[in-house]
Formats: C-alpha cells, structure tokens, sequence
C-alpha cells in the first residue's frame, strides 16, 4: 500500500530525516517508535503533505502512485489520514458540518455528487454508534472546549467517517488517561480491515498494549535503526532507548 | 458650487418648509453656525487622520429629494426580518414611507421625528431630550443638527417591554443621480424598560448617495437596549454614522455593528455614563473587499464608578479595503473600579488590504481593570494544514477558518432569526458554501 523510499527532509534547512524506509501493506498496522527529537512527527507530517517540511530526497508511493508532489488535500482523497497529536479548534462549526464538508471535498474531487443528506446522516449515527459517542457531542463546535481525549475521538471518529486507506496515527495516546487510551484505541482496532493500513507514532509503547502491530520500527536521529515485530516494543518498554542510540552509533 | 456652501446656503429654504418649536429651531440655527465655522473634517484632525471624506465631498448632491418615490414591497422584502412581527420606520429617499411602515402608539411610541418635533405632546420629551447628549461641536453632528427633521422616534416608558423589535430602515432608489441624507433619531427608554432595534440603510440601484446619520439613544435606569446596524450596502452607497448613548444606573446597551458593504463608512459610536453598575457592550464584525473603506471610532467615557464596558471588533479584509480602529477609553478620577476591556482582531486576506488600530486609554482613576489588546495576522498555515488534511481544498479550508473567526461576535445577538440571517450573510460574504443547517 506505502512504500516510502530514502526519504529525507528538512525544516527551515535543518535536516531531520535522513533516508527513512518503510513498506506497509494493506491489513497492517506498523509502530513507528523513537525517542524525542528522532524525526517521528516529521515522517507523518511528511506523509500528509505538510509543507512546513521539505522534501529533499526519496520517494512516497501510495498503492503505485508517487504521492510526493501532491498537495496535502490531493493526498487526503486518495485515501491518506493523519491524526493530529494537537487537533484544531474551529469555532461556529459543528463536527458534523466539518465532516460533510471534508466528505463532500473528497467526493467532489472524484467527480461524485454531494452525499445525500439522508446517507450521510445514517453513517454519521453508525460510526457514532461503533465508537460509542454521544450524538450531543458531534454538535458541539470541532474541538472548541473539548478535553484532550475528546480531541482523540473526534480524530478516530474523523477516521471512521473518512474511511482512509492509510491512517498515520501521531502520537494519539499523549495527554490521555487509561479510560480514553483504550476507547480511542478500541475505535482503531474496530476501524482496522484487510484492505486499510494503520501507521502508529508513538514515543510509548503503552498504546500498544491495546493495538497489537505487525511491525514495529525505531526512528532514530532520522533513520529506522531496527526494525522487529510487537516484541521490541516491550524490549523498548523494559530498555529504553539508549541500547538503540547506542547500536546505531 | 462647493458643497459646504451648498449645505450653508439651502439652510434658509429647510427652515421655511418645517414646523418646529423655536427651542429646536434655535439649535438648529447654532448648529450651523458650528458647521459653518469647522466644516468637514480633514486628515489634519487626529480622529480622521485615516479617514478622508474627499472623494465623496467633491460631488453635487441633492438635499431636498422629491417626496413621490415610492416601490413594491415585493423589491424590498428580502431586507426585513421574516417569521418574526416587528414594529416598522422606513424612509424611502429620506421620506416617510407610510405604505411599508409599521408603527405604533399603543403603550409605546415607534413612530416619526418629525411628527414629535411638530406636535405640542411631545414638546416635553424633545426639549428633555433631543440634542442634549450629542458632542455639540463635532461638524457632521452639528450639519445632522442643522437639518434634523427626519428619522425614528422611539419612546418606551416605564416598566414597558416592546414585545416586537423595531426595525429603521432607509431605502434609496436612485431616482436622484447623487443624495445627501441626514436621518435623525431619537430613542428614550425609561426605567426598568427593553426594546431590540435594527437600523439598516440599502441603496436599491447604484447611485451616489452619503448618509450622514444622528441617532441619540437614553438608556434610563435598569433599561436594557439591545441595537443592531447592518452595513452591507452597495458600494456607491456611504455612511457617517453618529450615534451617542446616555447611560443611568444598572442599564445595559448593546450596540453591534455589521459592516459587509457600503462605500465608506465611518460609525462614531459614543457612550456616556450618568450613573453606576452600568454595562456597555459594543462588537463589530466586518467583512470587506474590493475598494471599501470602515472606520470604526469609538469612545466609552467612564464618569461613575463601578461600571463595565465591553469592545470586541473583528475585521476581515480582502483585495484594497482598508479598516481603522480607534476606540477611546475614558476612565474619570472618580469611576473607581471600572472594568474596562478592548479588543480588536483583524485578518487581513491580501498584501494590498490594511488596517489601522489605534487604542487610546486615558485612565485617571487608580483602581480599575482596563484591558486592550490588538491582534493583525493572516490565518495560521498550520491550522489550515489540519483542515487539508481532511480533503478540504486550500480556498475553501480558508473560507472556514474566517467563518470560524467572524462566527463568534455572532454569538451574542439576541434575536435568533437576524442571528441566523447575519450567519447566512457572513458565509456569504466568505464563499463558505457548506449547505450549512444553521
């Protein structure tokens, strides 16, 4: 589904990704561990189509298709999702009017019509349902005043109703309790299938207890140091990462 | 013939034409004498050092426009609250329209300035009233002064909640090539009293037209004034408006201003406080493009202590338009404990487009809490980052952003179903299309 070849990038100059490769198929989920300052978030914004980075080197391609030069919505239609470690606060719109808008935008960028008010309204209440969330809530101004693991499900329920491709989870688990941990995490393993990818960023392997990867990967100063299976996960947990920093040095 | 000499000159020729009682007509007189004496205000003057009336003063205007224009219902329906009753003023060309009025005399007066200042039961209530809040000495007000006749006249006595808004609208036609019109209103609201008022002025077909507006509002103790002005007019439209608020004990007036069009408009929005525990609360949002031109000039003047007032102004400003934002704050030695805030946050779309700001505090008292602040800035790549990655393209995720910016002054409006149209005007005015149900 991704392959992400000798990717390097850079922000205001400054090199932070030096040559990154990764090889995600459809039904899997992948961990992208690391310690702080190790490039994590900037693969995943990388992946979207943040233009903040840089892309100086290599190449992304999503199911054949070279996705490097595409912009960050052109990426979302084909089926690219990134969870935000800090989502947006956008005042006076509802989550619901923000999720039929990104919806139509897709829908309209593939030549479909807007969804029928009716259609759109049943998937709103079945994703609700799946993920357990109040319908109050999908009322509410996005993000405004919601806590930080109200934040996190209106991202997986953002998620459900996008019906991704590839979901690049970053740093989902930050600033959340166990409660909300596992709620959020009980949403993706829910949304997981045979034919959609799940890319996890995380410092923590605490949220790997509730999603079990395929893979994990250690990013490291900008490169996949070691790659493994869920084990080196809690060799992570147990270790650290200065054995890591250590190897790859 | 210059226009000043025009306006000095056509005096005499008003004055024949209306009947009033000699108290107002001896203001009027001396107000022209202060017109006379500083005519209209240039750059040199620091409250209109970004504002210049040049490009509308150099044109031939009309001043007496014929009394015959009338139009369908039908063309201006759209510009009237629907679903709700409310009381009507309109004036089509500066002109009483009876036809499209709704006005009233039962339990309350919604009804003409001309009538009060011609007819002897009202005699009290203008020589209590009218020209007493006004900075006498301030040019456009004392020429609105000079030719006051016209305008709405909105008495609510005591104890007395105006169950309907009232609504003060001025059409123009463009039956005359270029108008000068100088509405005047007056509004007294007594004791323990409430009433909503929407003003609206609408140019109907292109044409020059200047609106240079009086409006004295008396806010008795515990009244509650709740006044909404819609600035969306088209762009050969312009409008000086001078409203002047007179505060007593406990009362509370709300002024929001809407500025989506209009030419140049200049809103010089006054509050004076006669008493304690008043609340003063002014928002503005506007939304402009093109050449258009806003200068929002406001003064809440603090004279008693343990008083409240509250600024929030947003601006959004695309292709050469250009806002000014002067809000004075007056503290006196003696309003103690006054909480004073000002806010005014700008976005501006284009290179092209600016904004001047200009907070001016002058504190005399020791213990109050006065808060400004001033924010100029273009909209956050990042957050517009969040809405693109969710397949919202760049324009539109913009578009959404200054929706989300502008929504909040909505916030405050009490009457739901302006509320929902001024949301539809503002989505709009932002190509938002979102099929939103509001």
């Amino acid at each position: 589904m991704l392959t992400i070849e000798n990717l390097h990038a850079a922000v205001d100059g400054k090199k932070i990704l030096r040559g990154v490769d990764l090889d995600v198929k459809s039904g899997e989920i992948h961990a992208i561990m690391g310690p702080n300052g190790s490039g994590k978030s900037t693969l995943s914004s990388v992946i979207a189509g943040n233009e903040v980075y840089e892309m100086t080197e290599g190449n992304i391609v999503l199911n054949g298709e070279e996705i490097s030069e595409l912009d960050a919505e052109e990426r979302a239609h084909k089926g690219i999702f990134m969870s935000f470690q800090y989502p947006v606060e956008i005042p006076g719109v509802s989550v619901t009017n923000f999720i039929k808008t990104a919806i139509n935008s897709s829908r309209k960028a593939q030549g479909l019509n807007d969804m029928p008010a009716s259609e759109m309204l049943k998937k709103i209440r079945q994703k609700a349902e799946l993920l357990e969330i109040d319908t109050k809530f999908l009322s509410r101004s996005l993000n405004e005043g919601f806590s930080g693991g109200e934040k996190k499900r209106n991202e997986i329920f953002q998620m459900a109703m996008l019906e991704p491709k590839l979901s690049i989870l970053d740093e989902t688990d930050s600033g959340l309790d166990i409660d909300a941990l596992k709620i959020v995490a009980n949403g993706v393993n829910k949304l997981r299938n045979k034919n959609n990818a799940v890319v996890i960023i995380t410092h923590y392997q605490r949220l790997l207890n509730y999603i079990s990867p395929d893979f994990v990967h250690v990013l490291h100063d900008g490169k996949i140091v070691k790659s493994g299976t869920k084990d080196l996960a809690h060799e992570l947990e147990a270790k650290g990462y200065d054995w890591i920093k250590e190897d790859s040095n | 013939m210059e226009l000043k000499e025009k306006l000095l000159d056509s005096h005499f020729a008003f004055e024949e034409q209306s009947e009033v009682n000699e108290i107002v007509q001896n203001q009027r007189s001396s107000a022209l004498r202060i017109f006379q004496e500083k005519g209209f205000p240039t750059k040199k003057i620091e409250a209109w050092k970004y504002t210049s009336l040049n490009s509308i003063l150099n044109k031939d205007y009309v001043l007496f426009p014929r009394t015959d224009s009338n139009i369908e219902l039908k063309k201006v329906k759209q510009y009237f609250l629907h679903d709700i009753d409310t009381y009507k003023i309109v004036f089509i060309d500066g002109i009483y329209s009876p036809f499209l009025s709704d006005t009233t005399h039962d339990g309350l007066d919604v009804c003409l300035l001309s009538a009060a200042l011609s007819q002897i039961k009202y005699k009290e209530v203008i020589d209590k009233y009218f020209n007493k809040s006004v900075i006498k000495d301030e040019s456009l007000t004392a020429l609105n002064t000079a030719y006051a006749r016209e305008g709405a006249y909105i008495f609510i006595p005591e104890n007395k909640v105006s169950e309907k808004p009232i609504e003060i609208m001025h059409f123009s036609t463009g039956e005359q090539k270029s108008l000068w019109l100088q509405p005047r209103n007056l509004i007294v609201v007594e004791k323990n009293s409430q009433v909503q008022i929407i003003e609206r002025h609408q140019s109907l077909r292109e044409h020059n037209i200047v609106t240079n507006s009086v409006t004295e509002i008396y806010a008795h103790n515990d009244a509650l004034v709740d006044y909404y002005k819609i600035q969306n007019d088209l762009d050969s439209a312009s409008l000086i408006d001078n409203t002047y608020i007179n505060q007593e004990k406990n009362s509370h007036v709300s002024v929001h201003t809407f500025s989506f069009g209009g030419n140049l408009v200049r809103n010089n929005l006054n509050y004076f406080h006669k008493g304690q525990h008043i609340m003063s609360t002014l928002k503005g949002l506007t939304i402009l493009k093109d050449k258009q031109h806003i200068d929002h000039n406001t003064l809440v003047s603090h004279s008693k202590p343990n008083c409240e007032s509250h600024q929030d102004y947003k601006g959004i400003f695309s292709d050469h338009s250009k806002g000014v934002f002067n809000g004075k704050i007056y503290v006196d030695k003696v309003a103690q404990k006054t909480n004073a805030f000002q806010q005014s946050n700008n976005i501006l779309i284009d290179d092209k487009a600016t904004i001047n700001s200009k907070p001016q505090l002058e504190i005399f008292a020791d213990d109050v809490k006065c808060s400004h602040g001033c924010t100029i800035g273009q909209l956050d790549e990042e957050t517009l980052f969040y809405l693109r990655s969710r397949g919202i393209p760049r324009k539109e995720a913009k578009a959404l952003l200054t929706y989300a910016f502008a929504n909040n002054i909505l916030q405050s409006v009490q009457i739901n179903v302006l509320k929902k149209r001024i949301n539809e005007q503002i989505a709009e005015k932002l190509g938002v299309n979102l099929g939103f149900d509001l």
